[in-house]
């Protein structure tokens, strides 16, 4: 068995399924480089036209949220029902502007 | 297919002494699976947790990634162009399906690498079906209809699973399962139906051979087997392997009449009582032995997947040693802009 233990890095892939929509997260793949990343996203990812363009990423260069902090980080939007339009009730004339 | 390595694997010793913290860490946790909540991989998870999954996702993956020799060992002989174009998708299948489970597992916090090489080294099991042989055509058909579809029976409950990495994994990989088995299906129909005396032959062989290892594919009775009712709490396993292996059977039996086949079960009937079919007793010895590494390809399959790995590896360091030069290159350029 080969002693050389160096990983090829990983790299995130996004798929947009058809014209239009987002490019969508799609799991993950190692290849050497970005070029062969996206090659292999072809082949792993999109077998059966799931998708029209590919976009990958390094996993080290995606900076997320801790979902540690997930409560104290989304909670203060909970209370801000007022940023929704049925938030307000308008007479029945006018209630579908 | 593959969830044998919850019934193989020793069991192991949850840790008794916890912290307050992990206590309640732990008791949070319990509680967002009790709501059916999803976890994902960057979420606080017991230790017991990690471990049950890395165990049953990699030995999925290596599965997979093992089922390609048996049916690689007829792209060359298969009998149409459009045949082998079906296997070969069939076979590329297999290999993604073997990578999107080796990523689910690495979020886990383990290696690609790591999980190789247990694999290599005997200490992670895959599947005890595919140790058997690929010996005709006919085989090709009915690993699609039999091992395939027994693990579609498998693997859709695990489409609900509470590590969502591993669940999201498992819609794509349930979503490809139904070409595979309707492929052998159909060729096996073509068989049948256009071919010789001797070809038909084939195929009742094939199933012959391969309707017992299917059924152990679910792994071993209720009675024996290992799993926790944490297991099933974590959605890691939610229907038992004996309530597979019916479902399996009932669903199976009627395809063989449809096909002109028949089982090699004397003691495979209706029973009208239970509304199911009841069928003679499978050789567990057969099963175990395979599982320990004493089946008719064990070594073989293995053999052949150390060897593609040690024979890539020159492969593996030129493409990396590529992407570094380009990479130096690269810098050396924006510095001189």
């Amino acid at each position: 068995m080969s002693d050389v233990k160096a990983e090829w890095p990983l790299w995130e892939v996004f798929v947009r399924p058809k014209a239009g929509l987002d490019h969508k997260h799609c799991g993950s793949l190692h290849a050497a480089d970005a070029a062969m990343a996206v090659q292999m996203a072809r082949e792993v990812y999109t077998r059966r036209q799931e998708g029209t363009s590919v976009w990958v990423v390094k996993s080290s260069d995606i900076t997320a949220s801790d979902p540690g902090d997930k409560d104290m980080y989304f909670d203060p939007m909970e209370d801000k029902v007022y940023r929704h339009p049925t938030f307000y009730e308008l007479p029945e004339a006018v209630n579908h502007m | 297919m593959y969830t044998q390595a919850m019934d193989t694997a020793p069991k192991e010793e949850r840790k008794a002494v916890r912290t307050a913290e992990e206590a309640q860490l732990e008791a949070r946790f319990e509680a967002r699976i009790d709501d059916g909540a999803f976890i994902e991989a960057k979420d606080w998870m017991p230790e017991h947790y990690r471990k049950t999954l890395v165990r049953q996702i990699s030995q999925h993956a290596h599965s997979e990634i093992v089922g390609m020799p048996p049916e690689g060992n007829w792209v060359t002989r298969a009998p149409t162009l459009k045949r082998k174009a079906i296997l070969l998708a069939k076979i590329q299948d297999e290999g993604g399906h073997g990578l999107y489970l080796y990523a689910a597992a690495e979020t886990l916090g383990v290696s690609r690498d790591q999980l190789l090489d247990a694999l290599h080294t005997g200490r992670a099991k895959y599947s005890s079906i595919f140790n058997y042989p690929t010996l005709t055509w006919a085989d090709i058909g009915v690993i699609g209809w039999l091992v395939d579809g027994a693990a579609i029976m498998n693997q859709v409950p695990l489409t609900r699973c509470s590590y969502a990495p591993y669940a999201r994994a498992m819609v794509r990989i349930c979503r490809e399962e139904s070409f595979h088995q309707r492929q052998g299906y159909d060729a096996l129909m073509v068989m049948m139906r256009d071919g010789t005396d001797a070809q038909r032959a084939l195929v009742q062989d094939a199933v012959n051979r391969w309707w017992w290892p299917s059924l152990m594919m679910f792994g071993p009775p209720d009675s024996e087997s290992t799993h926790s009712a944490q297991s099933a709490r974590w959605g890691i396993k939610r229907i038992s392997n004996d309530d597979l292996r019916q479902k399996f059977v009932d669903a199976t039996v009627e395809q063989a009449k449809v096909l002109g086949v028949t089982m090699p079960d004397p003691l495979l009937k209706w029973n009208d009582e239970r509304q199911r079919h009841d069928f003679g007793p499978i050789d567990w010895d057969e099963f175990w032995r395979v599982v320990g590494g004493h089946g008719p390809c064990n070594k073989e399959r293995l053999a052949a997947r150390v060897k593609a790995w040690d024979d890539g590896a020159w492969v593996r360091e030129a493409a990396m040693a590529h992407a570094d030069k380009q990479a130096r290159k690269q810098a050396v350029k924006e510095k001189a802009a």
